[in-house]
């Protein structure tokens, strides 16, 4: 009798794996092989998951096994082609939409997991016990792994595609027996690497050669034949030709496994700054891992899921793991794909670095002709050579092969006149951060291309309307803004002017596609959204510098959320220039909530890349000067205003004004001016990016607040445990309490209520 | 020609011989793809030999005879491929209809021999479920308008019915009597363990009941009996003489043998079971195909000196009990003469079409080792539009052998 049916478990909408059950006859054995086939009926496109469903069809089929006449020899169990299974049902969990049913629906499926797992891998049949394999045919993620680890035996395809435990990604952890069955398989170092690294580094999956090298397999067979040879393997073991487990690396316990589970924490910390628990746990069940028994270690994995299903992070994470499979694969608001006219060929302007990386970015994916053009010859030539060695370094990594290097290397030539843009479908500025510049730049190339070319900008900050302004046909320019770098952030704003037509949107969002980029549609607003919402965040920070909170502290203040990098390291890698450049277009535009920039063009001025000096061992200190450039002069007619002083009502009304020596607004004098702590400035950045984000939703920046956090997901790297971040704001009340309102309802991207 | 030939031409081995289980249409076989079922054995094939470099097979010749979908795109070459083959080894496809894998192996034999290839891999597939027999053929119309061939000649069935006509002698007690021992005498070979180590396991797929491993033919039907084959119908004519258990079935499978160079085959370590001593095809009229094996059978024999005497061990496709009867009152053999089909035959194994040559011969192999005192072994088959083709093998465990053929 199954735990399952006394917790009432049920998931109407479930996609059941099924376990199917035949019996094999191998040479030399007695009894048959029962070979378990999991399959939910769909191509590997919609791959098999676990939810109660087939759980218990899992129990079901070891329950005839058992029955099973001649009595058989052992269980094997594989999947459909290419997938083995992939986990849990996540369905399940955003399918509760009572916040008292989370934790102990979470809690039943813990259990009915570990049951059914255990029931086949055990190979318990009565009064008997047969050995047991998981021939791991394909994909085996999270629980699919999880089934594997349970067998006694293992056999892996050199062609699967991806092994992981992506749990901690999601906010959650293996609970179905991976934190227990795993360390003491392949050791807990390796565990780790698995467990906490793998999944902390942007959820980075194992192919099958990788993962048997790592002690998941006990033996790795090619693909072609890979079920009729991993059964001939089993009959190899069946009749003691072979011993896998004697095979096995012994585990190392005592020092070396407190250790693994220090680095881990190390890991940890280095990534999230304690700012999300799944990890933590994770590591916790680990160690648990050396000594407990096998029932007390389930139990506690079975605890730690019921906890984390009602953290907010885990909805967050959720919601973000959504938003990038599906609302980064098709954006929202585009028209119709077929307007998309096809690209053959593209000019780039400029030779600068941004413009290198464009150039070899459309080289690469697009694999068309790219001519770049820039001032003169020397700058040109420097820039084409910039993009020829990347396609070598490309070609040493094994990226591309030989003839691919060539083609690409062919297809990347410099011309000093715009003339060889004439047959060019699409080109793309990179020029100076200048509006008259820019319009010179388009205005020229109107005169060169075709009426239908599509004129593209990367321009970060300045008005694409107004670039487009004075054109014959204004109606082909749209933004591509790209970030830095070119190869590693997916994100691209495809910025609509005001006389944007939709055959040109159509075909920028085609080009991005083919380019392996996700495409969220902005409007011609200053700074679209990444750079808006970073620089309103960066500049609550430098407020606090500027009255003389120390930076170190102020740069950390941000911590808690466990972003990628802090705030003045984005801006050092982000560069002082560009960043002064974004913060006074928005200073114009917004003056109300962007002050002027005043700490960072001092900064600019002092010749200054950031505010640290990074010693050759990678040690971060203050650099003097730099803080010095960022703290309010005593004296001066610049207006600076307190940090955290902005609420949704002041915004509508004047600014408040400061002393004429400069001293900040509401505030007596130098001697006694209040310093921000940390904490305060924490605040002050939440309460600021709530603000601007209703701001820009309500000025259609972007269709919804779901577009917001895909762009700082993939664009700023924020973390999945924020949901990029208005689940953050609202599930720490900071949206209601600024704007009066949540982004979005309670259970969508946030626990139920 | 060839320098590696040294002006002679050279011996042509039979290095070894695989094949799947075969299936029933529409049976195990049903969701499987034919060019898996080549990868296979193509594999098995290599595994069986571990002292041939891949890299040294000059050629992969693969007979389908309907060749489109999973039997097409020139299954030698994408076979060849995905079996994991290097991509410097060729392959191509070729069709003679049951005769395909004959003339895979015919082709490359003579390639081997002339010195143009050291080794190759020849073999067959017909996934019939999947591709049934004359699909997507477009028949030209002066074969019905000029009478060149006989309407019955685009029946298979029919045609037997024709052979019963030509030799009334050929009863459908004899057909059923034939039909009945050739079942027997495959359930004897199983029970005698001398099918089975000839066979490849292949994992055939079933969308909603799982992965079956599959190990035995499928087609067999061990306990038939005379009265049940007797009360069996004719579909091909009323009151006719052919029915479903005198004739092979519809059929899924594939086979592959490893020919080599003689010498290279010394060379390389691996053992040769038949040394190819001549082949031949010949054409007889559509409408009566099933005697095609008596003038490719005659033609062989006069182009390599030997008569039917001289033949110790017979392998003859069982398309039809009646047109394998022919052969035998042909040429003076008994129906129960224990040198024909030792193990049984298609009736009860199944006549994956293109396949079955390979098939032939690989049990010619498995006899010859357990016959040293025969010399010479032949296999026979008819071909749809009225064709025969047999190759003829000289044994390499018999004290003679170690000349020249």
């Amino acid at each position: 009798m199954s735990v399952s049916d006394a917790e009432g478990l049920e998931f109407a909408d479930e996609v059941v794996t099924a376990a199917h059950v035949r019996y094999a006859a191998l040479p030399g054995v007695t009894g048959p092989v029962a070979l378990v086939t999991l399959d939910n009926g769909h191509d590997h496109t919609r791959p098999s998951t676990f939810g109660p469903g087939g759980l218990r069809s899992l129990l079901a089929a070891v329950d005839g096994i058992e029955a099973h006449d001649p009595p058989v020899a052992a269980i094997a169990v594989t999947g459909k082609p290419f997938i083995f299974a992939v986990g849990a049902d996540l369905a399940f969990r955003t399918s509760i939409t009572e916040r008292d049913r989370l934790r102990p629906a979470l809690e039943a499926l813990g259990r009915l997991g570990h049951e059914a797992f255990a029931r086949l891998g055990s190979g318990r049949l009565g009064d008997r016990k047969v050995p047991t394999f998981a021939l791991v045919n394909g994909a085996a993620l999270g629980g699919g792994l999880e089934l594997a680890l349970h067998c006694d035996y293992r056999a892996l395809s050199a062609g699967i595609p991806a092994l992981a435990f992506p749990e901690v990604f999601l906010g959650l952890v293996p609970a179905w027996g991976g934190t227990q069955l795993l360390p003491n398989l392949i050791g807990a170092d390796r565990a780790v690497t698995v467990i906490i690294d793998n999944a902390l580094s942007q959820n980075r999956t194992l192919r099958g050669p990788k993962g048997f090298e790592l002690g998941l397999g006990d033996v790795l067979l090619e693909p072609a034949d890979f079920l009729e040879e991993a059964l001939a393997w089993v009959g190899r073991v069946l009749r003691g030709e072979i011993d896998p487990a004697a095979a096995r690396a012994p585990v190392e316990r005592g020092a070396a496994w407190a250790e693994a589970v220090a680095r881990g924490r190390a890991l940890a910390d280095a990534k999230l700054h304690g700012a999300a628990p799944a990890a933590y746990r994770a590591l916790d069940l680990i160690a648990l891992a050396e000594a407990a028994d096998r029932e007390q270690g389930f139990a506690a994995e079975t605890q730690a899921l019921a906890d984390l299903a009602v953290t907010g992070e885990l909805a967050a994470s959720l919601y973000a793991f959504d938003l990038v499979q599906k609302r980064a694969r098709r954006p929202v608001g585009g028209p119709d794909p077929a307007l998309a006219r096809p690209v053959t060929k593209v000019g780039v302007v400029g030779a600068g670095l941004m413009a290198a990386q464009l150039a070899l970015v459309f080289a690469h994916r697009l694999e068309v002709p790219v001519v770049l053009t820039d001032i003169d010859a020397e700058r040109l030539g420097a820039g084409v050579a910039a993009v020829h060695q990347e396609i070598d370094a490309l070609l040493v990594r094994r990226r591309i092969s030989p003839d691919q290097a060539n083609r690409y290397k062919a297809n990347v030539t410099g011309s000093l006149t715009k003339d060889a843009f004439a047959d060019a479908d699409l080109v793309i500025e990179a020029v100076f951060e200048d509006l008259a510049v820019k319009r010179a730049v388009l205005a020229e190339l109107e005169a060169v291309v075709a009426p239908t070319a599509v004129l593209l900008t990367n321009t970060s900050a300045l008005s694409v309307s107004a670039m487009a302004a004075e054109l014959e046909h204004p109606e082909r320019v749209a933004g591509l803004h790209f970030f830095n770098p070119v190869a590693v952030l997916p994100l691209v704003e495809v910025v609509r002017a005001a006389r944007t037509d939709d055959a040109t949107i159509a075909t920028t969002l085609a080009v991005a596609k083919s380019l392996k980029k996700n495409a969220v549609l902005v409007d011609d607003a200053p700074a679209f959204v990444v750079n808006r919402l970073l620089t309103r965040f960066l500049g609550e920070v430098l407020a606090a510098a500027a009255l003389g909170t120390p930076l170190e502290e102020v740069d950390h203040a941000l911590d808690p959320l466990g972003l990628p990098m802090t705030p003045l390291v984005l801006l050092e890698l982000v560069g002082p220039a560009v960043a002064l450049h974004v913060a006074e277009t928005l200073h114009t535009a917004f003056p109300d909530r962007f002050r002027a920039p005043t700490g960072l063009t001092r900064l600019v001025e002092a010749g200054r890349r950031g505010v640290y000096t990074t010693s050759p061992d990678g040690a971060r200190t203050v650099d003097p000067t730099a803080a010095a450039a960022l703290l309010t002069a005593p004296t001066g007619s610049r207006t600076t205003s307190a940090p955290g002083s902005r609420s949704a009502a002041s915004t509508a009304g004047t600014a408040s004004t400061d002393g004429a020596d400069g001293t900040p607004a509401g505030l007596d004098g130098p001697q006694s001016r209040s310093v921000p702590g940390a904490a305060a400035v924490r605040d002050a950045a939440l309460r600021a990016l709530a603000e601007e984000i209703h701001l820009m939703l309500a000025e259609k920046v972007v269709a919804e607040a779901a577009d917001i956090d895909l762009c700082m997901i993939l664009g700023a790297g924020w973390p999945f445990h924020l949901g990029g971040i208005t689940p953050y704001l609202d599930r720490t009340g900071v949206s209601e309490a600024v704007t009066g309102e949540r982004f979005a309802p309670p259970g969508v991207a946030t626990l139920p209520a | 020609m060839f320098g590696s030939a040294r002006g002679q031409l050279r011996d042509v081995v039979f290095v070894d011989g695989v094949r799947t289980p075969f299936g029933k249409a529409k049976g195990v076989y049903a969701e499987t793809r034919a060019d898996d079922m080549v990868v296979r054995v193509i594999r098995e094939l290599l595994r069986r030999n571990p002292t041939l470099p891949p890299a040294r097979v000059d050629e992969v010749a693969i007979a389908a005879t309907t060749q489109i979908g999973d039997q097409g795109l020139t299954i030698g070459r994408t076979a060849g491929i995905l079996a994991g083959l290097p991509p410097t080894v060729p392959g191509y496809a070729v069709d003679r209809m049951c005769a395909g894998a004959v003339t895979a192996v015919t082709t490359t034999a003579s390639s081997i021999a002339v010195g143009a290839y050291d080794v190759a891999v020849a073999g067959g597939v017909e996934h019939m479920g999947r591709h049934p027999m004359g699909e997507g053929a477009d028949i030209n119309p002066r074969f019905v308008a000029e009478r060149l061939v006989d309407p019955s000649a685009l029946v298979m069935g029919s045609t037997a019915e024709n052979l019963h006509d030509r030799f009334p002698a050929i009863t459908r007690e004899r057909a059923d009597a034939y039909a009945l021992a050739s079942q027997e005498k495959v359930a004897k070979a199983y029970a005698n363990g001398q099918v089975q180590p000839d066979l490849v396991p292949m994992a055939a797929r079933h969308a909603d009941s799982g992965w079956d491993l599959v190990t035995a033919d499928e087609p067999p039907r061990p306990s038939t009996t005379l009265d049940a084959l007797a009360g069996l119908r004719t579909p091909f004519r009323p009151h006719g003489r052919v029915t479903a258990g005198n004739s092979a079935g519809i059929n899924d499978g594939a086979t592959g043998c490893l020919l080599a160079a003689a010498d290279v085959a010394a060379e390389l370590g691996l053992t040769a079971k038949m040394t190819l001593v001549g082949y031949a095809f010949a054409g007889v009229d559509p409408e009566v195909m099933g005697v095609g094996p008596i003038p490719s059978t005659e033609k062989a024999l006069a182009r390599t000196g030997l008569s039917i005497g001289d033949i110790g061990l017979f392998e003859l496709n069982e398309a039809f009990a009646v047109q394998v009867l022919a052969f035998l009152d042909h040429f003076g053999i008994a129906d129960d003469d224990p040198r024909v089909n030792q193990y049984g035959g298609a009736i009860a194994y199944g006549h994956p079409l293109a396949s079955s040559g390979v098939r032939l011969m690989t049990q010619l192999a498995r006899q010859f080792a357990e016959h040293p005192e025969v010399r010479y072994g032949l296999t026979a088959m008819c071909v749809g539009l009225g064709m025969g083709a047999t190759t003829i093998w000289a044994n390499p465990h018999h004290p003679a052998a170690g000349g020249a053929a």
